[in-house]
């Protein structure tokens, strides 16, 4: 016991806010993760992320709690990718990645500005990687309300998003303002992953966000099952992260601990690949039984279950949400535009 | 501005800007947009592996850029719900090297500001040891496009004909991985992983949004990526700011001008 938890570890105030505010992250991004795998929106979230510690270093050079700047940040640029973004996929990732552009740029200035400033040379590690044990007690409320409002805007939003997931065109069809929905969805992921981002640093908002998610979603189809998966195996890798990095303090080289989002990412990335060998059985998913009832109607283009290679019969998009129709060529450049 | 230390600066980054606009072309097109962040932005790691071990930074930044393309390429499998998957994939990847990138740096007491070099960029501190390889690996980067250019531009226009002509895509796609993730290692230290990123992305992506044909897009976004870098260094010279402002600035800068080109040239019905 003392080996696996050391000594101090439970009574220590650092360490019971990482817990707290560890559960909460891991709860708020297995679920909302769940429908970013769904939706093949890795590269927003990750990107969010990454745009937030813009926010987070433009905070930093105010002087005002980086949490605010973590969320305005994140707020507004998924504001402008949905904005911008086209609706294809393709188009997405591109407009994704120049508002990333823009905004890591950014981030270098006010980093570079606060550097300046103030002599304080962590501010660039502090902010990118996060110090979960570093959590100013005062804004866990913040921290807690604002990843209960991420959920439940994604809880009222569940329906329409898992049918816009599936099937966009579906939804368009039944009088659903698909974009709206993707603006109100990511506005919800960038409030979940800025809270990640405080916790455990922007970039590796990212391990939580996908890595559990993509877990749950192999080991089970139904929705709501991958939710509840995701969510403990979040809080889990989570957990056992934080114990890990607090004991590292024993390892070698002595007197150092070793950071938890190094443990973090070991662990769900272990867990992605063990859920990989899992042997796929044909089944029909249940998330696609009422969705794909009523898809047949509006008439795919192919029978849903013509098996291709070793893949298994199971009806498209709903594992990946890819939308893997082909387009058309057109031009001489595939998609002529972007 | 134009002395002997700054001489290497403009010639590295020129190899960088050539190279990147070709990628990120490629980038662009075939959609590995995610990719084309993660690999860098994990390469980063590597840099940091080196410096903890004391060797050179071109070494670490090799085997995790090349590492992280073969991950990705090796777990995204193929067959339907590819392009998901991948998108996984990638994101585990990135963020495991970047644990291990934490890790690095927290292990080897490093210095905030290299880490902040490694990210960010620094250009002005190029010597001429270092710019003999960078030309090196930008010129087999460009020759490695070259040679698979038909087979290139085939999986990713028309992937359907590619895989009846017996070309397999996914075979291409870890190809052009390997591609990046070389003409990568040699970027990183000069603009910095994140940037490395906004120079391949938003040049092509401009060059695509005025042009379909490939070889006028290709070129303009080689172009692009000249004209961002040489506008970068100047101004970064003159005030000091660090580069990847600039780069990341004028990158999405060109990229809305291209997009505001598109609309005046051709306004086409919204198709939603």
């Amino acid at each position: 016991m003392h080996y696996l938890f050391a000594p101090g570890l439970f009574s220590s105030g650092p360490v019971r806010t990482a817990l707290l505010v560890g559960a909460v992250v891991a709860v708020t991004s297995g679920v909302i993760g769940v429908f970013t795998v769904l939706r093949g929106q890795s590269f927003a979230g990750h990107s969010l992320a990454d745009i937030a510690t813009t926010g987070g270093s433009g905070a930093f050079l105010v002087g005002v709690n980086q949490f605010w700047g973590f969320l305005v940040a994140g707020v507004a640029a998924a504001t402008v990718m949905e904005a911008i973004g086209v609706q294809r996929r393709r188009g997405r990732d591109v407009a994704t990645g120049v508002v990333l552009g823009g905004a890591l740029g950014l981030a270098a200035l006010f980093l570079y500005l606060g550097t300046l400033r103030t002599a304080t040379t962590g501010a660039s590690f502090t902010v990118l990687f996060g110090s979960i044990f570093a959590i100013n007690p005062d804004t866990v409320p913040a921290l807690i309300a604002s990843g209960a409002v991420a959920l439940l805007v994604v809880a009222a939003l569940a329906r329409v998003l898992l049918l816009t997931s599936v099937s966009p065109d579906l939804a368009r069809a039944r009088g659903v303002n698909v974009r709206l929905v993707g603006i109100l969805y990511l506005a919800a992921l960038a409030v979940s992953v800025s809270l990640a981002s405080v916790a455990i640093g922007a970039v590796l908002s990212t391990a939580l966000l996908i890595g559990p998610s993509a877990t749950a979603l192999r080991l089970t189809k139904s929705p709501a099952r991958a939710m509840a998966a995701s969510a403990l195996v979040g809080l889990v890798v989570t957990w056992v992260g934080i114990v890990l990095a607090y004991d590292s303090y024993y390892w070698p080289p002595h007197g150092h601990t070793w950071p938890v989002s190094f443990f973090v990412v070991v662990l769900v990335l272990a867990c992605y690949l063990l859920s990989n060998l899992r042997p796929r059985r044909r089944q029909v998913p249940r998330l696609a039984e009422g969705a794909m009832a009523k898809t047949a109607v509006v008439s795919r283009p192919q029978p849903a279950s013509i098996p291709r290679g070793d893949d298994p019969p199971h009806p498209p998009d709903v594992r990946a949400g890819a939308r893997t129709t082909p387009s058309p060529p057109q031009g001489s450049v595939g998609e002529a535009h972007v | 501005m134009f002395s002997g230390l700054m001489l290497n600066t403009w010639i590295a980054a020129s190899v960088v800007a050539v190279v990147a606009g070709i990628a990120g072309f490629f980038a662009v097109l075939r959609g590995q947009t995610f990719a084309a962040h993660a690999i860098p932005n994990g390469a980063f790691a590597g840099a940091a592996g080196a410096s903890l071990l004391g060797i050179n930074v071109i070494w670490g930044l090799l085997v995790f850029a090349v590492g992280g393309a073969l991950g990705i390429g090796l777990l995204g499998g193929e067959g339907r719900g590819r392009n998901a998957r991948h998108d996984v994939v990638t994101a585990l990847a990135l963020v495991v090297m970047l644990g291990l990138g934490a890790l690095f740096v927290s292990l080897g007491n490093q210095y905030a500001e290299e880490t902040y070099a490694d990210l960010f960029g620094e250009v002005f501190g190029v010597s001429r040891g270092e710019v003999l390889p960078i030309v090196v690996l930008g010129v087999v980067a460009a020759l490695a496009i070259g040679i698979a250019f038909r087979p290139l531009m085939l999986t990713s226009a028309v992937p359907e004909v590619a895989e009846a002509r017996g070309i397999s895509t996914r075979r291409v796609d870890l190809y052009f991985l390997i591609v990046m993730a070389l003409a990568t290692s040699m970027t990183v230290p000069i603009v910095g992983a994140l940037l490395m990123f906004s120079l391949m992305i938003g040049p092509a992506a401009a060059a695509r949004s005025v042009t379909a044909r490939p070889g006028t897009a290709m070129a303009l976004s080689v172009v692009i990526a000249l004209a961002t870098v040489w506008l970068s260094i100047a101004l970064s010279y003159q005030t000091n700011w660090p580069l990847g402002f600039f780069v990341g600035v004028i990158g999405a800068v060109f990229y809305l001008i291209g997009l505001a080109a598109r609309t005046v040239a051709a306004p086409r019905p919204a198709v939603r």
